[in-house]
């Protein structure tokens, strides 16, 4: 979404600011039309334009959040649970779902907008195993919303945010790869502070299940450390243990008549693996194998 | 020369202190004026003479002088250097002589010889003993793999030649290389590191406790959940405690971030994905490790099931794992002995790694 700089601190009114810059570019410059969007933008106006998921999604930090149909929020069977996990869960739903018109202090609307975060957070680890919400998040995937694995054998594949238990304030958020089937940590602070649970331990697997065209192939390319071209003999003895493991689960794989995954070419690259090798501790022992 | 009272920047620390050269070292210009330690660079880069100049803040007397001249004003500069600091006129001030595009050439040169120079001197004593100030300081940063749980990573090359590919990140827990989180290192070469450094760092300062962090703090509730959940074996190094190292390396600093416990196990709903599953898991091999590290001494396991055993070596020779003195086997006491000699002398003398002159061969 456009993260252009809106901070978390704009208030929920912006949406529309935003979605009107995202519709006209350079709108900024018109500074009548600018003014007049301001007047328009009163908080009763809120029948159809979900202002407040829109801010919510669009501002600075959410970037990995997509936005959940207000058709699945408003079916109370979605949301079974949850009052008892989100303060003030009931003014928090009318703020998320743009029906809110309580009169309080500024500290208690902070209250709320905090619950409505985290109830927001919470539905989000439902919807995105929907078939709607798994579209949606297909579709953040695709444009890389959740950034690129840093693994350099990876390849720049595509990541998914993660949480390593689905019960809330346990762990944040955390980024799956599916090319080395490893996890990573976001690389801003803004995100590396959000819950995991808002994403949970499952969906980046049902995504997988659900597209298996979206599964990247294999690679079995990997970093050989080496020392003045040689290899470090530690680092090579434990890729060749680690290759032996990984041929066993080839033959386990054809025994079972699957699909391996791997890329193609690659069976033969790594034969060529008589290169000389180089002992950790001194040079004393620079020990050629075979 | 040392140029430490002066108040002008010299060329390294203002070229160090860009932004995007944080993982850069201050290259001594005792190291730079050893000419030994340049051998081979003068045909790699355009302008060598110049951007030689430039990068040691030297200024020749008169710049429409011929080459040799230059050569004995330099001479002049080292000696007198100190008693008369004005033959020293900074890069910048001398900027107005030369015509702009000349001294943009000499500019990129003088960076492109500063990173290769920088490549031979963080794998000679002082170099690779300041970077290790730099690690210390984590100004490399940490390794973006969760299970490594921000293990210190440091700069290294996948290309030993300029202009192939920019720096990358070497994680000694997980043993793989990853891209610098931030955009601004994605113009720095990875050959102004080089392929060797990380490792030669690691097999130097062997006392360092790589794995320190993976062991002593879970970093989450939810991670130590995690672990509960997963294999049991978690952390059951099942390793004799008597090893001492293993084709070189101390069992736990042998990729701490790896092995049971540090895999992610896929699940949907507390299931887990199974690998007969389209999607299940495939890529587990890539962060495994025998849980008896002896595992992996290759000669000795070799040997133990010897295909036909007409000529098998003596012990002596084909032992890769140290065991600590004591209860040890005579046989090892020799290798033992010799090892303990070795050991940490990667700091100092007596290796063949401090030579300055060793990364200058390459
Ligand atoms: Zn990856
Ligand atoms: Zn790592």
């Amino acid at each position: 979404m456009s993260d252009a700089g809106q901070g978390v601190a704009a208030s929920p009114r912006d949406p529309v600011r935003e979605k009107v810059r995202e519709l006209v570019p350079g709108i900024e410059r018109l500074s009548l039309t600018y003014g007049a969007m301001d007047d328009f933008n009163s908080e009763t106006d809120s029948d159809y334009t979900s202002y407040w998921r829109d801010w919510f999604i669009s501002s600075r930090g959410n970037e990995y959040f997509c936005e959940i149909d207000e058709e699945y929020l408003t079916d109370r069977f979605n949301l079974t649970g949850l009052n008892t996990e989100v303060q003030y869960y009931q003014y928090a739903l009318d703020l998320v779902t743009d029906v809110f018109d309580f009169d309080c202090d500024d500290d208690m609307r902070e209250q709320i907008e905090k619950s409505a975060r985290h109830l927001y957070g919470l539905v989000h680890a439902r919807y995105i195993v929907t078939t709607r919400g798994l579209a949606k998040m297909l579709e953040k995937f695709k444009k890389s919303d959740f950034g690129k694995c840093p693994r350099v054998m990876c390849d720049s594949q595509p990541l998914l945010p993660m949480g390593q238990s689905d019960m809330a304030n346990s762990s944040p958020v955390k980024l799956y790869c599916a090319r080395c089937e490893d996890l990573y940590n976001p690389k801003s602070s803004r995100h590396a502070i959000i819950d995991g649970a808002y994403f949970g331990t499952s969906f980046h697997n049902i995504l997988f299940q659900v597209y298996p065209i979206m599964l990247p192939p294999k690679t079995q390319r990997r970093y050989e450390p080496r020392v003045f071209g040689f290899k470090v003999h530690s680092a090579a003895a434990l890729a060749r243990w680690q290759a032996d493991e990984r041929e066993k689960l080839k033959d386990r794989l054809r025994g079972a008549r699957i699909e391996s995954g791997f890329e193609e070419d690659e069976a033969e690259a790594e034969e060529e693996d008589d290169d000389e090798e180089m002992e950790g501790d001194g040079f004393e022992g620079a020990t050629v194998q075979q | 020369m040392s140029s430490s009272s002066q108040v002008t920047e010299s060329w390294i620390s203002s070229f160090c202190g860009l932004l995007g050269h944080e993982y850069f070292a201050e290259v001594s210009e005792d190291f730079i004026e050893d000419d030994f330690n340049l051998t081979g660079l003068q045909s790699q880069v355009p302008m060598y003479k110049e951007a030689l100049e430039m990068i040691l803040d030297v200024e020749p007397e008169d710049d429409d002088d011929e080459e040799e001249e230059e050569e004995e004003d330099e001479e002049d500069d080292e000696i007198l250097g100190d008693e008369r600091p004005t033959a020293y006129r900074r890069a910048s001030d001398r900027r107005h002589l030369r015509i702009a595009s000349d001294l943009s050439v000499i500019e990129s040169s003088a960076e492109l010889l500063y990173g290769l120079i920088h490549q031979r001197y963080i794998t000679s004593r002082p170099g690779i003993q300041q970077m290790a100030e730099k690690y210390e300081l984590q100004h490399f940063g940490t390794c973006p793999r969760v299970h490594c749980n921000s293990t210190k990573v440091l700069p290294v090359g996948l290309k030993d030649s300029p202009g192939h590919e920019t720096v990358k990140l070497f994680c000694p827990s997980c043993l793989d290389v990853y891209t610098p989180p931030n955009s601004r290192f994605q113009t720095v070469d990875g050959a102004f590191f080089g392929t060797t450094f990380p490792s030669l760092f690691f097999m130097t300062f062997t006392d360092l406790d790589i794995g320190s962090g993976i062991r002593n703090n879970p970093s989450s509730t939810a991670q130590a959940l995690l672990q509960i959940q997963t294999e049991t074996t978690k952390g059951t190094s099942t390793t004799p405690a008597n090893v001492t190292s293993i084709n070189g390396v101390a069992p736990h600093n042998l990729a701490p971030g790896i092995g049971a416990g540090n895999i992610y196990g896929p699940r949907i709903y507390g299931f887990r994905v199974s690998e007969r599953a389209k999607s299940g898991p495939r890529m587990k091999w890539l962060r495994m490790k025998p849980a008896d590290v002896t595992e992996l001494d290759e000669t000795r396991r070799y040997w133990e099931n010897p295909p036909d055993d007409a000529d098998r070596p003596h012990d002596d020779d084909l032992n890769m794992v140290d065991v600590a003195e004591g209860k040890s086997v005579d046989s090892r006491k020799k290798i033992s002995a010799r090892r303990k000699r070795t050991n940490g002398s990667g700091n100092g003398g007596g290796s063949p790694m401090d030579t300055n002159g060793v990364g200058a061969a390459g």
